[in-house]
């Protein structure tokens, strides 16, 4: 299983980001093997739907479960129809909550926000 | 004759300002291109004689012919697009009606359909023709319906006031595109300051005449007099802070068409900006 974590940093100590369309680098950990890669994101830059973006770049990195704090609608469209599992993460360590969700502790996500279309950049 | 009216914030008296002005007029259109929240005709309450629905094309997919070769989803700049499980999902909201993934699609997979984003509406308030944008709840940009409203305006010779959308965006630089005169308005504080000097800088960069109405005057030094003197700003007009004139805006009554003295006001104002507008097309026609 492929596990895809929104993360500040490029760096296996790495906290998790607080936004996921515009989190610098996505960290995907493969639940079996441990091993675990980092991956720029290339939608925090983005004018405008950037969790769509972000969204697509996970599911084209075939993860099967999403652990983030928040999500917006659209990504969660796109996630969704992938067929992806997305959870709430629990506090911001990456370790823990990868733990957490191997014990079952973690909660599905299940509310979306609305997006800060045009709020950010182009008003 | 298009004279715009426009403030860096909402609330300091732009409407206030395009009302009256538009009511003083001999004939006149009032455009409201605040889109997202019009307000002029709670004012006027016009006689509505047309309404129009205004439409932005969006992309339609033909699954049959899509390869799914996501050229079109790499060419859109808002990332409007997505492919999931061998299928195209278009977010509509997203899209900004460029057209870009129809012209990159290699298999002419992609056209286009209409999509209403909200509307115009016409009537009339006596000498004035009001005319009111109406964006749809959740649509992302107003800026087809201020298009359209000012081409529907385009060749109008009765004088066309204005009342754009807050700020300096995008919005109200397509709100001013064919305005001879622009009208400031500014309230006298810090914040007023810094919004006024945001329009100042666009009306500055369109190249654009323009003069400032301060608002809520109060007794005592002006900031937004101030800024207007170190900046050699012309300033057209001052307006009270009045309980009065608070009052009256509250019940929606028009100041012009109550009291003389504020319709004296106005004439002067408009008289003023005519005259500069004229004297403007025979120095630069």
């Amino acid at each position: 299983m492929i596990i895809a974590i929104p993360v500040d940093k490029n760096e296996e100590n790495t906290t998790v980001c607080m936004s996921f369309g515009r989190a610098p680098y996505f960290m995907f950990v493969d639940s079996e093997s441990g091993r675990f890669e980092f991956a720029e994101n290339d939608a925090a830059e983005s004018q405008g739907g950037a969790g769509i973006k972000a969204a697509q770049f996970i599911v084209d990195h075939k993860a099967n479960v999403l652990l983030t704090p928040r999500c917006g609608e659209n990504a969660a469209e796109v996630i969704q129809a992938a067929g992806i599992t997305v959870y709430r993460t629990n506090g911001n360590s990456v370790k823990e909550n990868i733990a957490d969700l191997k014990d079952h502790k973690l909660t599905l996500l299940e509310e979306f926000h609305a997006g800060f279309h045009g709020h950010r950049s182009n008003s | 004759m298009k004279i715009a009216v426009l403030s860096g914030k909402g609330g300091t008296g732009k409407t206030l300002v395009a009302v009256n002005i538009a009511a003083v007029a001999e004939n006149a259109v009032y455009v409201d291109c605040d889109v997202e929240e019009p307000n002029g005709y709670l004012f006027f309450t016009p006689e509505l004689f047309d309404r129009k629905e205004v439409s932005v094309l969006i992309p339609v997919i033909d699954r049959s012919i899509c390869t799914l070769c996501r050229k079109c989803i790499d060419f859109c700049n808002f990332n409007a697009l997505a492919c999931i499980a061998n299928r195209m999902i278009l977010f509509e909201e997203v899209c900004h009606s460029c057209g870009g993934c129809r012209i990159v699609c290699p298999v002419s997979a992609i056209t286009e359909k209409e999509k209403v984003i909200g509307h115009i509406e016409s009537g009339v308030s006596k000498n004035v023709i009001v005319k009111t944008g109406i964006l749809n709840v959740g649509e992302t940009s107003g800026i087809p319906i201020i298009r359209e409203l000012l081409n529907e305006n385009e060749n109008d010779q009765r004088i066309s006031v204005i009342d754009c959308p807050p700020g300096s965006a995008c919005a109200v630089m397509e709100s001013i595109r064919d305005a001879d005169y622009c009208i400031l308005v500014a309230e006298p504080t810090i914040f007023g300051i810094h919004n006024l000097n945001l329009v100042y800088e666009l009306v500055e960069q369109f190249h654009k005449p323009h003069g400032v109405i301060l608002n809520k005057c109060l007794e005592g030094e002006n900031l937004a007099e101030q800024f207007c003197a170190e900046n050699q700003i012309r300033i057209l007009g001052r307006i009270p802070f009045h309980q009065e004139i608070g009052m009256m805006s509250s019940k929606g009554l028009i100041l012009v068409r109550e009291n003389e003295t504020h319709r004296k006001f106005f004439v002067n104002l408009l008289n003023k900006v005519i005259e500069v507008i004229q004297n403007e097309t025979i120095t630069c026609p």
